[in-house]
This record gives C-alpha cells, structure tokens and sequence, in this order.
C-alpha cells in the first residue's frame, strides 16, 4: 500500500522531512556564518534589522500562505514587540541620575516635554526585564486573539479581514502620533543605551545582537515547520481550500484562524523586539499601513508557501531597498510596487517556487550523477516520503494557487 | 436503542426574507433507514439538510436527533453528536493526498492543540486503509486528492463521511455526474454502509432511488408532498403532477 507505512516515521519528519532540514541549516551556516564573515559590523548590523521582517515574512507564511488569511496589518505586532523592548531600554535610559535636568527626574526625556510628571501605569511593568518579555510576547498575542476571536467567530474573512487589519494599522499609528507624552509621538522612543547595564551601541554587543536575532529566527522557522507539518498544518491548507468541508467534519473554523494568526503576530513581535535592540530606536512609522503592506511584499516575493523563501524574500528585499533607495530615493517606491505585482502576476509562488520549479531539477539530476557509481542508500531511504512531501509542497498547491 | 426514531423534524420552517423555503415540514428518520427525499429544483431539500446541519439556522420548528435538539447547536458539535453531511459537488481537499484527506476526517485531534500533537498511531493507519478499500480507493493513497476522477472524489467524500462513524450519514445527489458502473458500485456501497447508520439521501436519479430507498419523501415548495414506499409515491397523483410526470 501505501509509502506511509514502509517508510518509518523520523523526528526529521515533524518538521518536513530531512530535505527541509537542510534548507534550514543552509540558511543557519549563511546567516550565522557566511554574512558575519564577509561583512562589516555596519552593514552586518544593517542585515540583522533585515532579519527582523523575515520573523514577519515566516508569521505571513503561515497565516496568509497556508492560512489563506491575509493581513495588511502585520506591523501593529512588529510595532507592540518594538515598543516592549523600547520601554524597558528607555526606562533605562531614563534613571534620575541620567535625567536629572528634567523637572521630574526619572522618566523618560518626552514625558518631560510633555509635562507629565508621573510614569503611566502601562509603562510601570516595563522596569523588570523577564516581564518585558513576557509582555513582548503576550501582548501582541492576546491582541491578535482579540481581534482574531472578535472577526472569525463572526466569519468575517477574505478581504474584509484584509482591511479591517489595514485600518488597525493605521489607527495604531494616530494613536501612537497623538499620545505623544506616553509614545513619544512622530518620532518613537529614541536614544535607547544599555540593556540591563550593558551597552547596546559597541561592535561587540552588535555582533551578540546580531547573532541572538539569527538564531531566534532558526527556531522560529523551526517552530514554523513544525506547524505547518502536523495535522494543523494540513487542516490549514484544508481549511484555505473547503472551509465548509472542515466545519462539517467537526472542526471549530473560527479557532483554528486564530491560533494561527495569533502564532503570526508572535512571530512579527519577537522580530520588532530584535529591531528595536539592533536599530536603538522604534518609531510608528514601522508601524502603520506601509510597513505592513511592505511585509507582506516580503513574504510574497520570497514564496508565501515556504517559510524558508519568505525568510530569503525579507532580507533580499530589504536589501535591494536600501541600496536602490541610496541612489534613487523616489524610484524605491514604484520600483516595489512593480516587483509586488510581478510577483502576483508572474510568480505566484515567489522565489522559493522558482526555486523548485528550476533549481531543485538540476540539483536531483547531479545528485543522480554523483549518486550512480556508489548507491547511497542513506539518500536512497527517504525519498518516497519527501517525494510525497515535494508534491504536496510544490507542485499540487501551485497549480491550485494558479486557478485561485 | 431506545426509540426506533433517530431524527424527529418538526414543523420546521426557514423563510429567506418571507420566501419560504422549508414551510411547517415534519419528517421521522428511523434508525438504520435508507430514506430518499426528492422534489423539483426548489423543493427545499438542499436546504432541509443544510438545516439538519446547522448550515442555515430554522426560523420555527425543531430538529431532534436522538434527544438534541440541534437547531441552536454549533454546526462542529452536531457534527461530534453524530451527523455527518455530504456535500453536492464534491469537497475535498484538493491539495492533500487520498490518506491525508481520510485522516484529516478520522475524528480525534479535533482541537488546535490536539491537532498540533495529533500522533498518526497504527490503528488510524489501519482504518484509513479500511476506509479506503470500502471506497475503492486502495489503491490511490498517495495520490493528490485534486488528481480523482469525479466519481471517485464523490467516495472520497463519502469515506470522509464514514471515518466518523456517523449516526446519520446525509447525502446531497451522491452519484450526480456518474458514469452507469459508477453508480451501481456507489449504491452497492450505500447499502454496505446503511447497515448500521440511517442514510438521508438527495437525488434525481430514480433508478438509484428505487435500488437504495426504503422510503421515499418528496418535497414541494417546501412542503411535504407525500411519502412511502417508491411504488406508492410513483402512484400518487399529486406527485405525478408536480414532478414525476414530467
């Protein structure tokens, strides 16, 4: 019968199979190794912030690729993570020794400005570093279930969903702008020193920075594999393609799209946490509909179906950005929007789908040639599970993405 | 086993803006029956079904199906109560294989967590297999859902069905679209799988009726027009006019 029962279950296969595994230690030897190698801490520093719209990408992937639910409003996650880890630091920042000029020694300079003289209770958690954490991470989750509980229990969906996100988005940013005195306003929490007494600006806390940031996104992928490899994985791409059909074998929809879209905005959050360590400051305009709809152009040129690809997708992007919008500030702007619609249009799978449609074919074909002579039945043994796998992942979900 | 009567509809009634598409119906299913509702384009059988379900909520009435009454429950807890509904053109899951889309139905690993931790054990192995050579897809495992033909898509969804084990198995036109062989093997496997579960069941195909039916309701503008046995209601003139003689 069938390959399931000939060939064993490995733990490999929790998380795609050995050939997934490898892509991911690829992209671990060229983020942990490769780049800090080759680049200066300046511009390895500029690849960490980089780095952090791939957690955003990876959330993308699951929520909008395998999810089919999208989000224009990934940046409100990014942004609670980014601001979290900005009030601790500029709580640090802030001691009445540091601050005392100000007409109340002890918070932060804006508040000063502001006339406020005392620290707002929201900000009172953000003294204590484990609980900054938690926060970075249980805020934006139990946002994102409020928001996820409040639409998908309604079966509100599609675009609708789309927008209301977008509009979020955009809310979060007036608010930030208008609560100037408990924000920092237009111009975000800045001048962000030391974390817990250890400067955050010498090359040597860069390249620690950097590295944790690389290492938080290998286990985010992982934990991203893992998803997307176990039957939630399965009843995502299910749900995306007969909702009903899964509501009428007996599943709660509605939960389902949360969790997945809460698992989304953690990721985002954890992302907007290292950007603000690597970048020393968080600004609404990381927050708004642009940078939301910019990470979703992330995911989509990398392959909205391969967490690796939307990884690959956030960096090169960002990359090509940075360099283009040094020599040609006004250009960036069409020049993405062009390339978003070349993607949707062109490559509905991003890069990660060019890839296997012509990569992997040549890469089999060496393999085969290299594999002739001597039969390796360590490569021999798993192919009848990835090759399953392959389909599922490649060819069968393009050509349905293709008829959308 | 305590009353022979599985599903008691009562008086249910569903208006769509004042249009009544399931006017004051009543209708008992007994356990292990094999009952075929039929009616012109209209009748309201899609709907009855989608009522049965909870897909569309009753504007009066009740469904009890056993002692529950299922018109104010969530359409994934009458699911988990036993009924199972089959849909008019095929759902399945395109982009899984045969066995994912059978797993993906076997009823454990329901909620978030569970389906996160979910452990492919031997014994849901083994009744995936089971399943699938009752449907006569054996053979095609591994194959992506998206590459059946449509009769065999149609089975599919029925061993999706049947993986539950449900109590009452609904079934909207099942064999729609089918070539003659495949019809007779889709009624040989209803009457394999009414042996212990009542089957609701659309259609138009009379031949199909006649082989499978025990009895048969026929609907008009949302009303219960007659029913009995197959011969009966192929007499009663009524029938005859709205419908049958056509």
């Amino acid at each position: 019968m069938s390959t399931q029962s000939v060939v064993k279950a490995s733990w490999m296969d929790k998380f795609g199979g050995r050939g997934k595994l490898i892509q991911i230690l690829i992209i671990a030897i060229l983020i942990l190794g490769v780049l800090p190698m080759v680049a200066d801490i300046f511009r390895l520093n500029l690849y960490g912030k980089y780095l952090t719209y791939a957690f955003v990408a990876a959330g993308l992937v699951l929520c909008w690729g395998y999810g089919g639910i999208l989000s224009l409003g990934q940046g409100i996650f990014f942004g609670l993570g980014g601001y979290g880890m900005a009030m601790f630091l500029k709580l640090e920042a802030s001691s009445p020794e540091n601050t005392a000029i100000q007409s109340t020694p002890g918070i932060p300079d804006f508040m000063d400005w502001n006339q406020i003289t005392e620290l707002p209770w929201f900000w009172e958690p953000f003294h204590s570093f484990p609980l900054t954490i938690l926060l970075i991470l249980t805020v934006p989750a139990f946002f994102a279930f409020v928001i996820g509980y409040a639409m998908f229990k309604r079966r509100v969906g599609g675009v609708y969903f789309a927008i209301i996100t977008q509009a979020i988005a955009s809310i979060m940013t007036i608010l930030i702008i208008g609560q100037q005195g408990y924000t920092g306003g237009i111009n975000g929490i800045t001048d962000l020193r030391t974390l817990m007494g250890w400067s955050i600006q010498t090359d040597f806390a860069q390249y620690v920075l950097y590295f944790a940031c690389g290492i938080a996104l290998i286990l985010c992928l992982l934990v991203g594999q893992y998803i997307l490899n176990s039957r939630y994985g399965q009843l995502l791409i299910a749900m995306r393609d007969q909702e009903d059909r899964v509501r009428f074998s007996g599943y709660d929809v509605a939960n389902i799209k949360i969790f997945v879209f809460v698992a989304a905005s953690v990721f985002s959050a954890i992302g907007g946490a290292f950007f603000t360590l690597q970048v020393g400051f968080m600004s609404p305009s990381f927050v708004g509909t642009v940078a939301s709809i910019e990470m979703v152009i992330f995911c989509a040129v990398g392959g909205r179906l391969s967490l690796i690809g939307a990884a690959y997708g956030a960096f090169l992007v960002n990359l090509a950005k940075s360099s283009l919008s040094e020599s040609f500030p006004q250009l960036w702007v069409v020049a993405m929007g062009a390339l978003f619609i070349a993607v949707v249009m062109l490559f509905p799978r991003g890069l990660a789908g060019l890839v296997s449609d012509y990569a992997t074919p040549v890469r089999d074909r060496l393999l085969g040639l290299f594999n002739r002579k001597p039969p390796a039945p360590k490569a021999d043994a798993p192919k009848p599970e990835s090759a399953r796998l392959q389909k599922r992942d490649g060819v069968s979900i393009g050509s349905a993405q293709e008829t959308h | 086993m305590s009353s022979p009567i599985l599903l008691a509809v009562e008086d249910l009634t569903v208006s769509f803006d004042g249009f009544k598409a399931v006017d004051g119906l009543s209708l008992y299913l007994e356990r292990n029956e094999v009952r075929v509702v039929i009616g012109p384009n209209g009748a309201g059988k899609t709907t009855l079904l989608d009522l049965i379900c909870g897909k569309t909520r009753a504007t009066g009435g009740s469904i009890k199906f056993k002692d529950l009454e299922l018109t104010k429950m969530a359409e994934h807890q009458i699911v988990h109560k036993g009924v199972g509904r089959k849909f008019q053109t095929p759902s399945i899951y395109e982009n899984l294989t045969v066995a994912q889309n059978l797993e993906l139905s076997y009823p454990e690993g329901r909620t978030v967590m569970g389906s996160l931790f979910f452990r492919r054990t031997p014994a849901i192995q083994k009744r995936v297999q089971e399943i699938a050579e009752e449907i006569y897809l054996d053979e095609d495992l591994d194959k992506s859902a998206g590459l059946l033909s449509h009769g065999q898509k149609q089975w599919l969804e029925i061993g999706m069905l049947l993986i539950q084990d449900p109590e009452l198995l609904m079934l909207d036109e099942p064999v729609a679209g089918m070539s003659v062989v495949e019809r007779e093997r889709t009624a040989a496997l209803l009457r394999k799988i009414s042996n212990n579960r009542s089957v609701l069941v659309i259609e138009h195909d009379m031949d199909f009726v006649k082989d499978i039916a025990h009895k048969v309701t026929v609907l008009h503008q949302g009303k219960l027009l007659a029913e009995g046995k197959m011969e009966d209601v192929q007499k009663n003139e009524r029938v005859i006019e709205v419908y049958l003689g056509h």
